[in-house]
């Protein structure tokens, strides 16, 4: 009997198994203007909850800034988003359409997420043209990679970039020999080539000098609108200059959400960040 | 970026092609025009030697793609060559015919001997020359695309991916040992009479043998140095040195390491394919992990991550490893152990490392 | 007093008296026994078939010490008289010449011939043949050695008769061991199957079927059952024993496998400390467990009359020597190239290639064997199926040993505690105080020397050679890499059940063909498990 339903099971009309349906991603829906959907997330490590039922939703062209404090499940959180780590249980979704637990860190990449690392790691042994380069949007398969050259557009590209991070003069000389400031201008250079719709900013401004940061902060509220940006920080000057929203993380969970003010006087955010 | 403009920004490279193309002309002339009492007589044995070295440069130059610019340590490229090498020595085989021991028109001596009285299917179709060459590229290439294919997609890196590379080679060594694996077992292949129709013992053969090997490693140098001058190549760098991050910015890794490393094992197999009719035997033996992990000293000696630092070690390394052996046997091993030893503690960027600190000084 | 003094008299007197009496009387006898002996001897140089049978009969019950020889001679055309002094001779055949030994005269010299001329074979028939056989039995099942006893049951039981039924019966009683004693009522319960009482054969059926020996199958399958009820329990009887059979042959097949894998995680255990631990490849592994072999090698050489001794000195020996070594790698290559594996890998392989060389040129390229001392060898026969040598049985004792003294160190001692800490965090060990080159130098060496451990082990099972060591390497990497780097238990666990795989495989796939299966079941089962069988856990596991 178990067989007979199986095979009932198998042939249904209305069903189409996973093999056939076209191996083309759907593109990026944007329709109800939320970009990120994290429902009910779940995540241990040999029994320590790093994350803990979290719930956050990103609506499109927002600039949504996370501060929490160490432990509190913020790179973890990442790493699901990213395809690097999958969590326990729960739901992640990119648009209407993008099961982000189904993808793989490359898939989720040409999506259109990008991340910038807590730990810059930018390609130490070649150019900084060439990480940008590399980073840029483009068909990134074996063959096309062969083949592919240089266009005008994609030069101008570069060079636009190369602008707006100021590393003109260094374009050419490689970059391991980048200053810490300089290589985490290079990331988000980088992040700016990929062309994402939504981009992940963990700690942007460590180690940079007071007028460094403050570059920084004009070019990600620059960003925000065309794109959706996420910053993990721990500076609090530097996420007040930037944030119109906060979300504060605690012990894998959101703890309170609101405008700076709202979240500095929440008593309970008092009292994670503070003691008692 | 063609082709042209290239190599044209690659000093080193040049150097290297007119090298091979001034072999080309002057050891042809040396051995079969000048006579042989003069003192600038080539000797066909000398006319070999060259031509194995350069099929060890093929091959070093097939290891130094992949660690050189993917940072994958393959301690197995020697089974790729043995396995490029035993296509092309079946082909030898069949080219024998009745000329054998037994004089059995089909079967190989060693089968005879084995008392089997049909080709197994595997030997069908190496008395054609195309097929032959076909399975040279093939039977590695297919192998490394299995092998890349599983170690990538599940992201087996760095050590561990060079002690599995270095079980497979070991298995397969092991394997081929076997009498009933059908290659001869034991004493593998030999006793080869001719090549297209060509008398191996030949002195123009063997020149041609050479010229062949000289070609192909330049082939194989200016489509590699392509391979790395592209975007791809980048892309390998960028793999090499920060893996996940390339994940992240969208780089299917496992795509492009397996493809770099499916044509990196076919060069090794086609440098095999050339080794096999000048050494005129093919055995088991040259599956020996010792085999790829001697292979690996060459490319680190020369200098890895250039392509022609790899060229140059492997022809100094087996230049060096003739000259000892004839020499002074007993020393071969100390000396091969202690470039080993010494080359990793003082020459971590090889010989090419010497000449590039000095212009960064100068 | 003096009425207890009589009888005490009385009492020597007595003694005194039956002493003589029973002496005088054993002589008389003894001299008579020696002539019919000497007579029975003398006779079997005669034609006579029938005087020979009972010459046979005559020796074999007073079973003088040449009984033996003598007769297994006879039974092989091996015995010749002399045609001269018609004295026997045990001839022994070579490439080109005979040899005969006298008999009885120990001291004789034996004499070496081109031809038989002089000598005469004595020739047996028939007749005479079972007659020996039966009488060489009954020798051999009064040999002091239980296991000579038990291998003449075997015989009898190869082709069991009525006779040597009535010549295990009386001896039965004073039967001490219990293997001997179980081939016995085996080879009672054979003859009773053929017993016209069906209540007997049931009964034989019920022995034999707790019994192990292939006789006992033949037996049951020669026998036709008057019954049904008998039939089914002969087919019961006959599965039992099978099944019985083939349980221990796995418990053996097992038992090889556990010994396997002793060697191979013996081999192991030192690399995964220092591939595990400290993340050095280590391809000179193979030569320091190559320096423990020889180690034992030359401890042997240096104590020639002690060799159960010597392995009990080569042990320590070994550690220290090949310890010493490692250290010396440590300092002068390794400590170079800490957070480099592939290039330690790289220079481990050039001093493993010098070591080989400067082994060939101390002791030369060839083979050497080292003696199994005496405490080492034979086996243990737990029954007849099952027989576990003593030499195995040991390694896998010792790979305990020196994988429990392992786990002690690295958990109880100070060493143990700065080694975890400087594989988890060097530069915070440092700041605690750990002096980080002292504990990599000794970790090392602690590595090395349990390599030179593995090779006292190795040199009891192989030759010793330049070479011994590259054999093991690779499958030392592969139990590592297996059982999960890092992981001590690990280790063990993947070196037993590589063991035990490689040994199940081997029956119906071949040495080598095992050896080729396991090694690609493992690169497939990296594929799956990148991490090993026990992967370290934990955040800090995941880059």
């Amino acid at each position: 009997m178990k067989s007979i339903q199986a095979i009932r099971e198998f042939s249904r009309r209305d069903q189409v198994f996973d093999f056939l349906v076209q191996a083309q991603p759907p593109s990026l829906d944007l329709s109800h203007n939320i970009i990120l959907y994290l429902e009910g997330l779940n995540k241990s490590f040999d029994g320590f909850k790093a994350i803990n039922d979290l719930n956050l939703y990103i609506e499109t062209g927002e600039l949504r800034c996370i501060i929490g404090p160490n432990g509190a499940g913020k790179s973890t959180m990442m790493d699901m988003i990213t395809g690097k780590t999958q969590p326990d249980s729960g739901q992640a979704w990119f648009g209407q359409k993008l099961n982000l637990l189904k993808m793989d860190e490359p898939e989720i990449a040409e999506a259109g997420i990008g991340r910038k690392f807590q730990k810059p790691t930018v390609f130490e042994n070649l150019s900084v043209v060439q990480n940008l380069e590399l980073a840029m949007a483009q068909d990134k398969r074996v063959w096309p990679l062969l083949t592919a050259r240089l266009s005008g557009e994609q030069s101008a590209l570069i060079d636009e970039v190369l602008e707006i991070i100021g590393l003109q003069e260094l374009a050419r000389g490689s970059a391991g020999k980048l200053s810490h400031g300089q290589k985490q201008w290079l990331e988000i250079g980088m992040l700016l080539m990929q062309k994402p719709a939504l981009l992940l900013v963990d700690e942007p401004v460590a180690g940079m000098t007071h007028q460094e940061m403050e570059r920084t902060a004009e070019l990600l509220t620059s960003l925000a609108g065309k794109h959706s940006v996420i910053v993990v920080e721990h500076d609090m000057d530097f996420v007040r200059s930037i944030a119109n929203k906060v979300t504060v993380l605690h012990q894998g969970s959101v703890l309170a959400e609101g405008t700076m003010t709202e979240v500095q006087n929440d008593p309970r955010v008092i009292e994670v960040y503070l003691g008692e | 970026m063609t082709m042209m403009s290239i190599m044209k920004n690659d000093r080193p490279g040049l150097w290297l092609l007119a090298a091979l193309l001034l072999a080309s002309v002057m050891v042809p002339l040396l051995n079969l025009v000048v006579p042989q009492d003069s003192v600038f007589h080539l000797s066909t044995y000398t006319v070999t030697l060259l031509g194995k070295y350069l099929t060890y440069a093929l091959l070093a130059l097939a290891a130094d793609l992949v660690w050189g610019y993917l940072g994958i340590l393959s301690l197995g490229h020697g089974a790729f060559f043995a396995l490029g090498g035993y296509a092309m020595g079946m082909y030898l085989m069949r080219q024998i015919g009745e000329r054998g021991v037994y004089g059995d028109p089909v079967l190989p001596d060693f089968m005879v001997f084995l008392n089997w009285h049909e080709l197994p299917w595997f030997w069908h179709g190496f008395d054609q020359f195309w097929f032959t060459a076909l399975m040279i590229i093939l039977v590695p290439g297919a192998l490394a695309y299995v092998f890349g294919y599983l170690a990538f997609r599940s992201r087996v890196t760095g050590v561990y991916l060079s002690i599995i590379t270095q079980a497979m080679t070991y298995a397969l060594m092991l394997a081929f040992f076997r009498n009933e694996m059908g290659f001869g077992g034991n004493n593998g292949l030999t006793d080869f009479k001719d090549i297209l129709g060509f008398d191996l013992r030949a002195d123009s053969t063997r020149i041609g043998l050479f010229l062949a090997s000289s070609i192909a490693l330049a082939i194989a140098y200016v489509v590699s140095r392509y391979i790395v001058s592209s975007r791809l190549g980048l892309a390998c760098v960028a793999i090499r040195d920060a893996e996940s991050r390339s994940r992240f910015i969208g780089y299917r890794v496992e795509n492009i390491k397996l493809w770099v490393f499916v044509f990196s094992a076919v060069i090794a197999g086609v440098a095999g394919a050339l080794y096999v009719p000048q050494v005129g035997i093919i055995n088991p033996g040259e599956f020996s992990p010792l085999n790829s992990i001697e292979l690996i000293i060459w490319v680190a000696i020369g200098g890895r991550n250039t392509l022609y630092g790899a060229i140059l070690g492997a022809l100094l390394v087996n230049y060096a490893k003739t000259y000892f052996t004839a020499a002074l046997p007993e020393i071969w091993l100390y000396a091969l152990g202690a470039l080993f030893v010494l080359v990793t503690l003082y020459l971590p960027r090889g010989i090419i490392g010497l000449r590039n600190l000095r212009g960064a000084k100068a | 007093m003096s009425e207890s003094l009589m009888p005490v008299t009385v009492k020597k007197l007595l003694f005194a008296f039956i002493c003589i009496f029973f002496f005088s009387g054993y002589a008389v006898t003894g001299f008579a026994s020696d002539i019919e002996l000497n007579e029975a001897w003398k006779t079997l140089s005669t034609k006579n078939y029938n005087k020979k049978a009972h010459a046979i009969e005559v020796i074999s019950q007073q079973n003088p010490p040449q009984t033996y020889p003598a007769f297994k001679a006879m039974l092989e055309g091996q015995l010749y008289f002399s045609r001269s002094g018609r004295q026997l001779f045990l001839m022994q055949e070579s490439d080109d010449n005979y040899t005969f030994t006298p008999l009885f005269d120990i001291d004789g010299q034996p004499v070496t011939r081109e031809n038989k001329r002089g000598f005469k074979k004595v020739r047996i028939n028939n007749r005479l043949r079972t007659l020996i056989r039966k009488s060489l039995a009954i020798i051999q099942l009064q040999n002091k050695d239980a296991d000579i006893r038990l291998a003449a049951l075997d015989e009898l039981l190869k082709n069991p008769q009525p006779e040597s039924a009535e010549l295990v019966r009386p001896i039965m009683e004073k039967e001490q061991d219990a293997r001997v004693l179980a081939a016995m009522h085996t080879l009672l319960a054979i003859m009773k199957l053929d017993s016209d009482d069906e209540r007997e054969q049931a009964e034989a059926i019920a022995t034999l079927s707790e019994s192990l020996n292939t006789s006992s199958i033949n037996a049951l399958s020669n026998y036709h059952a008057p019954n049904k009820q008998l039939d089914k329990k002969v087919k019961a009887a006959i599965k039992k024993i099978n099944d019985k059979r083939e349980l221990y042959a796995k418990a053996e097949t097992v038992f090889f496998g556990l010994s396997l894998g002793s060697v191979l995680a013996l081999s192991a255990i030192g690399l995964a400390i220092t591939f595990g631990v400290m993340g050095i490849i280590n391809m000179a592994h193979g030569e320091l467990m190559m320096i423990g072999a020889y180690t034992t090698y030359v401890v042997q050489l240096l104590m020639p009359n002690h060799i159960g001794l010597s392995i009990v000195v080569a042990i320590p020996a070994a550690f220290i020597v090949s310890g010493l070594v490692g250290i010396a790698i440590e300092r002068s290559v390794i400590r170079h190239l800490y957070g480099r594996p592939l290039e330690t890998l790289l220079a481990t392989f050039g001093v493993s290639l010098i070591l080989q060389q400067a082994v060939r040129s101390i002791f030369s390229p060839l083979n050497r064997s080292v003696e199994t001392p005496q405490w080492m060898s034979g086996a243990w026969h737990i029954n007849e199926v099952l027989a576990l040598t003593w030499n195995r049985f040991y390694i896998i004792i010792f790979c305990l040993i020196v994988f429990v003294a392992l786990i002690m160190v690295m958990k109880k001692t100070a060493l143990g505690l700065q080694v975890r800490a400087v594989s988890q965090n060097r530069k915070m060990a440092r700041a605690m105080g750990v002096r980080s080159e002292w504990v990599d130098a000794l970790t090392f060496g602690l590595g090395s020397g349990i390599a030179g451990l593995a090779g006292v082990a190795l040199s009891l099972l192989t030759n010793v050679g330049p070479n011994l060591g590259q054999a093991y390497i690779i499958d030392s990497f592969m139990v590592v890499v297996f059982g999960g780097v890092g992981n001590l238990w690990g280790t063990l666990v993947a070196g037993m059940s590589l063991g035990v795989i490689n040994k199940v495989l081997e029956p119906w796939a071949g040495a080598v063909l095992a050896k080729i299966i396991v090694l690609i079941f493992i690169i497939l089962f990296i594929q799956k498990r990148p991490k090993g069988l026990f992967p370290q856990r934990g955040r800090a596991a995941e880059d």
